[in-house]
């Protein structure tokens, strides 16, 4: 399966979505505009759109702490986006999840987990849902190259294949988990390899190359919609900045000079740009991609800077869903 | 099971055992709702109604030994709009459950602003008091017990058990779901309607009384059912309450009765420090502390872990002797 033309244009306005999006992210947060930690998706867009694109609306996904570009590549508005990095009441969680949790139902994300491969048995769960009500939904699972010597990735995908549950693994691999490369913590350097074990394919990608994962992505979902179980799929992709912006880095885990090979000759929307030019898009169209994007962009940071904080008052929201009084609850409302 | 017998109001009963009223509303829940699901460890097996009889292989789910991940896939499957019911079987094996209980189940509504929810129930079973040693011998609720968004139940009467597992199937948020295997044989009269629902929060006064207010959690019912009987015969009346629901904690109940009885003895089973016991005690004393008599009571397991030999074992839960003796110190 291969990406039309228009699918083409698409996926290249979403790749280019998440990276405007982090570009202006990074620089809210250096300016103080964003608390907490960030954690950007920079480098790795073609892997989270290939992906993506290959998935109907109504399937499933799930995430990782590294989740801004998750429901960007899904399809997500970018204003209840930038708005929840911020912490504003309008945010995609009202506040309550921020940077690591960019989750976006309404594109069918269940949750973006921060505990590493804590949302693999999640995606698991979607898939055995599906299979139950033979709703025909396939479910997505992204996680990193670290989260693979988790005992919840060798659990999840046990009962999945087992069970042949309609669930596609893709591992994000870029290489590093923090400042621990791949070498130094896996016995076992091919993620792909270890489908073996489980009784599924895997399969080693390039995630630079938004066509190739797109593909990968696409036969895998078919084979699990057509019952046949899941798919392991490693994308090889880079992270381009640190592992969350500012981090304290006291000695160097990877060179400069292999942080600028990939930024140079890797780099997913400067080769993507170049395919689509020989495809036939015209530079003409590119732009206007470019340009609508970077208003996008620019409307969510305005929409999330005139949003308001939330209110002190709704702090006990969205912990039940019948309210229930505590011991707090009534102190609070003594006070 | 005996045949149903009818009530002056028209309600029917049929007496059964704790357990066999928790595999009757197990039943009821997945004929009832087709987003009913079980889980769990030789579930196919073992007890629960011989439930691969009755439901098809979709519905009973035989997990492999993966706790943490079954429970998770429970957990991904309820977002999903199924409602699952995950066993842990025996209870210490919550521990292995509790990042995805405590990161994922209890979280995820509050993290995501409303957008998802988690409509599961997670059983365990309390073993104890039968030479299992500390690994197979836990009451790990009060663990549980700091984790928002968590509600926990522990019922001890069979018909309080079928009401709340229905309560807690049909919750919109999870469950902990915490039974006790002391209390399997209790009989008792359980409601045959299928819609027979006890909420959760709401605490049971067991046993009306005026001079001392006595609240057992979970299996030290049982001790404590026979102690108000003594107590009775030596002209005692103690006021037995149950709170049935550990979190949200029904606090108004509990009160009411220690402003009336002024003398409060709390029984559990779990260890001392930081359990149910101690949540009571310190809100009675935050709020009510002028409307005691007399200090308050906690009789629990010591801070030790439960040891093999019978021996060892038989002195550390709280006896009918023990709570006598209590008591008698207060009134």
């Amino acid at each position: 399966m291969t990406l039309t033309l228009t699918q083409l244009r698409e996926a290249y306005r979403r790749m280019l979505r998440i990276r405007l999006f982090e570009e202006e992210g990074t620089r809210l947060f250096k300016a103080g505009r964003i608390p907490g930690a960030y954690h950007s998706s920079i480098g790795q867009e073609a892997t989270i759109v290939g992906a993506c694109m290959a998935l109907r609306d109504e399937d499933g996904m799930t995430g990782t702490h590294r989740s801004h570009g998750h429901p960007i590549g899904k399809g997500a508005d970018l204003n209840a986006l930038m708005a929840e990095l911020m912490g504003k009441a309008t945010g995609i969680c009202k506040g309550r999840g921020g940077s690591m949790h960019l989750a976006d139902n309404s594109v069918g994300i269940v949750g973006e987990s921060a505990i590493v491969g804590g949302g693999i048995p999640l995606a698991t769960g979607c898939g055995l849902a599906a299979k139950v009500r033979r709703s025909g939904q396939v479910t997505l699972c992204f996680f990193g190259d670290g989260a693979v010597n988790q005992g919840t990735f060798h659990e999840s995908l046990n009962m999945a294949s087992l069970w042949k549950l309609p669930v596609v693994y893709l591992c994000e691999n870029n290489g590093y988990a923090i400042r621990t490369s791949l070498v130094r913590s896996h016995a076992q350097t091919s993620i792909a390899k270890r489908a073996e074990s489980y009784g599924m394919p895997g399969l080693e990608i390039d995630g630079q190359d938004v066509q190739a994962v797109y593909e990968a992505t696409s036969n895998s979902a078919s084979r699990a919609r057509g019952g046949e179980g899941p798919t392991l799929i490693e994308a090889k992709t880079y992270r381009f900045d640190e592992h969350n912006v500012g981090l304290f880095v006291p000695t160097a885990y990877r060179t400069v000079e292999e942080i600028e090979h990939h930024k140079v000759h890797r780099d997913p929307i400067t080769l993507f740009r170049h395919v689509l030019l020989q495809t036939g898009v015209s530079e003409m169209e590119l732009v206007g991609i470019e340009t609508e994007v970077a208003r996008s962009v620019a409307e969510a940071t305005r929409f999330a800077e005139n949003s308001p904080l939330p209110d002190p008052k709704t702090l006990h929201d969205y912990m039940y869903s019948d309210p229930i009084r505590s011991a707090e609850t009534n102190l609070l409302s003594t006070i | 099971m005996s045949l149903a017998v009818e009530s002056q109001g028209g309600e029917r009963f049929v007496q059964m055992t704790y357990l066999e009223a928790l595999v009757q509303a197990q039943i009821e829940e997945l004929e009832r709702d087709d987003r009913v699901i079980m889980m769990g460890e030789d579930i196919d097996v073992y007890g629960d109604g011989k439930l691969m009889q009755r439901f098809d292989a979709t519905r009973i789910w035989n997990t492999p030994i993966s706790e943490t991940s079954f429970t998770g896939v429970g957990i991904g499957a309820a977002i999903a709009g199924l409602r699952p019911i995950v066993s842990l079987g025996i209870a210490s094996f919550v521990y292995l459950a509790s990042d995805q209980i405590i990161n994922q189940a209890a979280k995820l509504r509050y993290m995501t602003g409303g957008q998802v929810r988690v409509p599961i129930v997670f059983r365990c079973c309390m073993y104890y008091g039968s030479s299992l040693a500390a690994q197979h011998s836990d009451r790990p609720y009060p663990v549980f017990m700091n984790i928002p968004g968590l509600k926990i139940v522990s019922p001890t009467s069979p018909s309080d058990i079928k009401g709340l597992l229905k309560s807690s199937v049909r919750d919109d948020d999870p469950v902990l779901f915490v039974e006790d295997t002391k209390l399997w044989s209790m009989k008792g009269d359980v409601p045959t309607n299928p819609d027979h629902l006890v909420p959760i929060g709401k605490a049971d006064v067991r046993r009306g009384g005026t001079d001392v207010t006595i609240v057992a959690i979970a299996g030290a019912m049982r001790p404590a059912l026979e102690a108000v009987k003594a107590l009775a015969l030596e002209g005692v009346s103690a006021e037995l309450i149950d709170p049935r629901t550990l979190k949200p904690l029904d606090m108004e109940t509990i009160m009411a009765s220690v402003a009336k009885t002024g003398r409060l003895v709390l029984v559990e089973n779990a260890h001392r420090t930081g359990n149910v016991s101690a949540e009571i005690a310190s809100d009675v004393c935050e709020r009510i502390l002028d409307q005691l008599k007399k200090p308050i009571v906690r009789l629990c397991a010591p801070d030790v872990h439960v040891p093999f030999s019978p021996g060892l074992e038989a002195t550390l839960y709280p006896s009918k002797e023990d709570i006598v003796v209590a008591v008698r110190r207060l009134v």
